[in-house]
């Protein structure tokens, strides 16, 4: 039987001590149907999750689900939208309560009295050009200067394939911003024309991926086998899709084998009741679905079978210690 | 459960439902080392133990809080887990 220490060394032993005990244990929330852009592409609003359930104003609610979701076994709550910053008061009743993770297009600053160190993921989708063509507006002009050198935000960068070959200019911006980014693919829901990935791109923009981490280690927050996979769909001889997805709502899960999967992870509506199927839009074709974090999700569960090779375990680790860092539950 | 069940019974009995659910290779539950760590060093996660609960509890009936995983580090202290629960129980 192959165990971790006849793998690893001790520097990459004492690397996975520390994160093989953190039992991560995720959803998502819906925070608001509201939104203070319209991006073309956005899962929420194309695929009308904005109108599937009522949103839930009674703050009390809120925090008696926060108290009810923390008895379910959850311990990092992941606040999405619409744009969560419209209601503090929702953010903070998950605040107060567990660690807490808020995404945000950042236009609106999460005041630090606050929420002194609530991680703030900060959506970015491209230049000047592809933020105001897809999202109306240069949305990195004002969330930088919002968020400059805060030590708990970064950037979640969604790379269109209108920027490859021209991703640098944008990294060194966020490090000249004093701020750490992390990279994601665009699943173009809203079929924008020019912005489908073509044959052959995928493989360019994984090389891309590579350069910037290794070009600028102390700003990307990636790891090389996190691009492969995502770019390749493929995991081990594995490929990504509805029949491995790991982030799909546990009472929804209907599939027959069960694949290995998030623990008691949900997606959860605004009205605190209404459960969406995954992570991302129900409405998206797994078979082309980029989504990161489920990528990263889909790694992550399958430990033993990265222990075939010292290599393989590596990549395990990476892509864990990444995953952690941007939750915060290991320091950059 | 019958009562007379002892440890040394029941660790081979936790081993040989670990390596079964597990598809652990190379290994029986006669060189399964009781004490070797199973999450640092055998690669489990929270989902195995899940899995592993569910046939422990058909086996043996001994339900496994979730918010015990964490201290069911090794085939002993499962092994021993099974037992003080079961004696409770009984
Ligand atoms: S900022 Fe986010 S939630 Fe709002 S429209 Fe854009 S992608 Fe959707
Ligand atoms: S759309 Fe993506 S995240 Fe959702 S179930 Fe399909 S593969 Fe998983």
């Amino acid at each position: 039987m192959k165990t971790v220490s006849s793998l690893l060394d001790s520097h990459w032993y004492k690397r996975y001590q520390k994160i093989s005990k953190l039992n991560i244990r995720s959803s998502i929330y819906d925070v608001t149907n509201q939104c203070n852009l319209r991006c073309k592409g956005c899962f929420f609003f194309s695929s009308g999750e904005d109108k599937a359930a009522r949103e839930e104003t009674d703050l009390s609610k809120w925090e008696a689900f926060v108290d009810a979701e923390k008895q379910r076994g959850v311990n990092l709550a992941i606040l999405i939208g619409g744009e969560p910053t419209l209601c503090l008061d929702r953010v903070e009743a998950f605040y107060s309560r567990m660690p807490t993770y808020c995404a945000t297009n950042g236009l609106i600053k999460v005041p630090r009295d606050r929420f002194p160190d609530m991680m703030v993921g900060i959506s970015l989708w491209g230049d000047e050009d592809d933020e105001k063509r897809l999202r109306g507006k240069d949305t990195f002009r004002v969330s930088s200067r919002n968020y400059q050198g805060d030590p708990h935000a970064y950037y979640l960068y969604t790379i269109t394939p209108k920027q490859l070959g021209r991703t640098e200019r944008i990294i060194k911006n966020i490090r000249d911003a004093g701020l750490k980014v992390h990279m994601q693919l665009l699943s173009n829901d809203e079929g924008v024309d020019g912005f489908y990935w073509r044959t052959g791109e995928l493989a360019d923009l994984r090389a891309e991926m590579d350069e910037m981490l290794e070009a600028h280690p102390d700003t990307v927050v990636s790891s090389k086998y996190y691009h492969k996979v995502i770019t390749t769909g493929k995991m081990l001889d594995r490929s990504f899709g509805w029949a491995e997805c790991p982030s799909v709502s546990e009472h929804l899960d209907t599939r027959n084998p069960r694949p290995r999967r998030l623990i008691h992870f949900v997606r959860w509506a605004s009205d605190l009741s209404t459960m969406h199927r995954c992570c991302t839009s129900a409405t998206r074709d797994c078979s082309t679905c980029k989504d990161g974090a489920a990528h990263m999700s889909w790694i992550m569960v399958n430990k033993r079978a990265h222990m075939g090779s010292a290599r393989d375990f590596q990549n395990w680790i990476e892509v864990y210690e990444m995953f952690a860092k941007l939750y915060q539950f290991i320091p950059w | 459960m019958p009562h007379e069940l002892t440890l040394e019974q029941t660790i081979k009995g936790v081993s040989a439902i670990v390596i079964e659910e597990l598809k652990l290779e190379d290994v029986t539950p006669e060189i399964f080392d009781p004490d070797l760590d199973l999450i640092d060093e055998v690669g489990v996660d929270s989902m195995d133990l899940a899995t592993v609960a569910l046939v422990l509890q058909d086996e043996y009936g001994v339900p496994i809080d979730e918010d015990d995983y964490p201290k069911l580090k090794t085939i002993r202290l499962i092994a021993e887990y099974v037992l003080r629960n079961a004696a409770v129980k009984t």
